[in-house]
């Protein structure tokens, strides 16, 4: 029994070590290898033929890639601003409520229990310009008489990938920024409107900075993992119109499965995983922060 | 009108816009869902209807039995996916708990080297998007012929789920003050027991809420599924409700009715343990 000299707290996390040493970095390091190569699916033996960085160098020069590229980070910034903004006020509301609060609660996580797929089935259907409920509502209330090509147009499509990415993701907010105002003590608040503070200053000034850290650890949550979105996307347009709404990940599956391109989508996928890792480990040092900040305060 | 009543009336005003804007949030956070239901129980052609029903005329459970009454009959093989849906999601939940409460006890309870840095490490595997990482996990399950099995899967989620389960275990063992486990050894317990018998009942809500997400995770998963699984032995829900597309149309109804059967045991589970979850959470997430 040689294994059970080692420290204990080794073996406690031998086994997290192991699954993930498995499942994760190994693959990811066969990825590595196979980005530098021109593997296809269909020629099993190009996994072996080096051509150092010519992958990267395509990708580089590639206008799709780096469209692609761009809409991803822009539909990241635009959900994750706007679900932390409705969130917040989200919260706001079911906090000043008194009675019925823990129905209230409930109902806010609902949107959690779906399926990021189901998610965009269901604004699929909503969304379609024919039978969806968008555009039967509009026509039956007279707003529009003719049916809005809601998944069709490219900026429309953009636009309802948002809202089912904003529906389905803004529980997270609201949750952690309620539990953080139920957990605030009132006296600072109540401090500050004595002093004649506005409501908006009292917000700003007392209330915003304790919950900041709540909001951080939604953000961090959410980045884990911000690719969600491609079930999402992949049910909705898969990438279309003609190219208008394809982020990185269904770039990166068009390229490895319809074009069985692997060594290429290997080296867009590292792009793809560098940024989640920049999202991740940014958010996780903003909550270290701020958690020091709340363990002083409490 | 004199200042008090003035200032009286605005103050009910915006009371009074704020319970319609609450309402209306609420409204829209359901309405997905309820449309979901109600389309699930009509006939395809009101759904199709132009101009809109608004007000279903007739409802049935036709969808559902159409669903249960099996391939070639305008059914899904749904009964094989829910299972493997339910060994997949449960089996993968219960051994990233094992893993993670030994994992975060490691990270809530010693102190080693580079501790942060193996912690921080744990949780950017997680970040690896679930496509990135099925090009390369599909190779390799196609050379070791974890293609198209339950364990495949299993394997699969269980290492989606270990870096948050150890990330929330570890917060909860934290607030588990160390001098109760201390002088239960002192009091002749061992340290095993000391864990099951003081520790571990004390973190249980925490644990439930890591339970609950990794349930869900593994439950709801697609980018992966869609590429680890083949057939009925192995596909599960979310890859099934694909069987109701065809090239170019979709079977609104069916998909319903099958989301509807997918959405109810994750409904049920997070009800039940509703209470713990919020606060769990956080606070495990919090103190960590």
């Amino acid at each position: 029994m040689k294994a059970s000299r080692l420290p204990p707290h080794i073996m406690l996390l031998l086994p997290a070590v192991i699954v993930l040493a498995a499942v994760v970095v190994l693959p990811l390091l066969l990825s590595l290898w196979s980005s530098f190569t021109p593997f296809r699916l269909t020629k099993p033996e190009s996994v072996y033929q080096f051509i150092g960085i010519r992958n990267y160098q395509r990708i580089f020069t590639d206008l799709d890639f780096w469209i692609a590229f761009g809409r991803t980070v822009l539909l990241l910034t635009v959900a994750l601003n706007l679900e932390m903004l409705i969130g917040l006020g989200l919260a706001l509301l079911v906090d000043r409520q008194t009675r019925g609060q823990r129905l209230l609660r409930t109902l806010l996580m609902f949107p959690m229990m779906f399926s990021p797929i189901l998610v965009g089935f269901q604004f699929k259907f909503m969304f379609n310009d024919n039978v969806g409920l968008v555009n039967n509502a509009l026509q039956s209330l007279g707003l529009t008489d003719k049916a809005i090509p809601w998944l069709i147009d490219g900026k429309l499509a953009f636009l309802a990938i948002a809202a089912a990415e904003i529906w389905s993701s803004t529980a997270v907010f609201a949750i952690f920024i309620l539990a953080g105002l139920m957990a605030m003590p009132r006296d600072p608040q109540e401090a500050a409107r004595v002093d004649g503070c506005t409501p908006w200053q009292t917000f700003r000034y007392v209330t915003w900075p304790f919950l900041m850290p709540f909001a951080f650890i939604a953000m961090t949550i959410r980045s884990l993992d911000v690719a969600r979105a491609y079930d999402i996307i992949k049910i909705m347009t898969d990438g279309g119109p003609a190219g208008r709404t394809e982020v990185l990940w269904t770039l990166i599956a068009r390229t490895a499965y319809s074009d069985a391109r692997m060594g290429m989508a290997n080296a867009m996928a590292y792009v793809a995983i560098l940024l989640s890792v920049a999202f991740t480990a940014y958010f996780f040092s903003k909550l270290g922060k701020a958690r020091a900040q709340v363990a002083g305060d409490w | 009108m004199d200042a008090n009543a003035s200032a009286r009336l605005k103050k009910r005003g915006s009371a009074w816009a704020l319970n319609v804007a609450l309402f209306i949030s609420m409204l829209i956070i359901c309405l997905p869902g309820l449309w979901i239901v109600l389309n699930s129980l009509r006939p395809t052609v009101e759904i199709m209807a132009k101009p809109p029903v608004w007000i279903p005329r007739e409802l049935s459970f036709d969808a559902y039995v159409d669903m249960f009454s099996g391939v070639g009959q305008g059914g899904i093989p749904v009964i094989a996916y829910f299972r493997n849906s339910v060994i997949i999601a449960v089996t993968s939940t219960v051994i990233s708990l094992a893993i993670g409460m030994s994992g975060g006890y490691a990270f809530a309870r010693y102190r080693f080297k580079g501790k942060s840095a193996w912690f921080l490490g744990l949780m950017l595997t997680r970040t690896v998007p679930g496509i990135a990482l099925s090009l390369p996990l599909f190779f390799l399950y196609a050379k070791v012929g974890l293609i198209d099995t339950h364990a495949g899967m299993i394997i699969a989620y269980t290492a989606l789920n270990v870096p948050f389960t150890i990330w929330l275990i570890d917060g909860f063992f934290r607030q588990v003050p160390r001098d109760l486990a201390e002088a239960a050894q002192i009091d002749g317990c061992t340290r095993w027991q000391a864990f099951w018998q003081v520790e571990f009942p004390l973190a249980r809500p925490g644990i439930a809420s890591a339970g609950i997400f990794a349930f869900l995770t593994s439950w709801n998963e697609f980018a992966l599924a869609s590429q680890l699984t083949r057939s009925t032995d192995s596909k599960t829900l979310p890859v099934g409700l694909l069987d109701y597309t065809a090239e170019f149309t979709i079977d609104w109804r069916g998909m319903c009715a099958l989301a509807v059967v997918m959405i109810i045991p994750a409904l049920l589970l997070t009800y039940a343990v509703q209470k713990h979850l919020v606060s769990g959470l956080t606070s495990g997430a919090i103190k960590g």
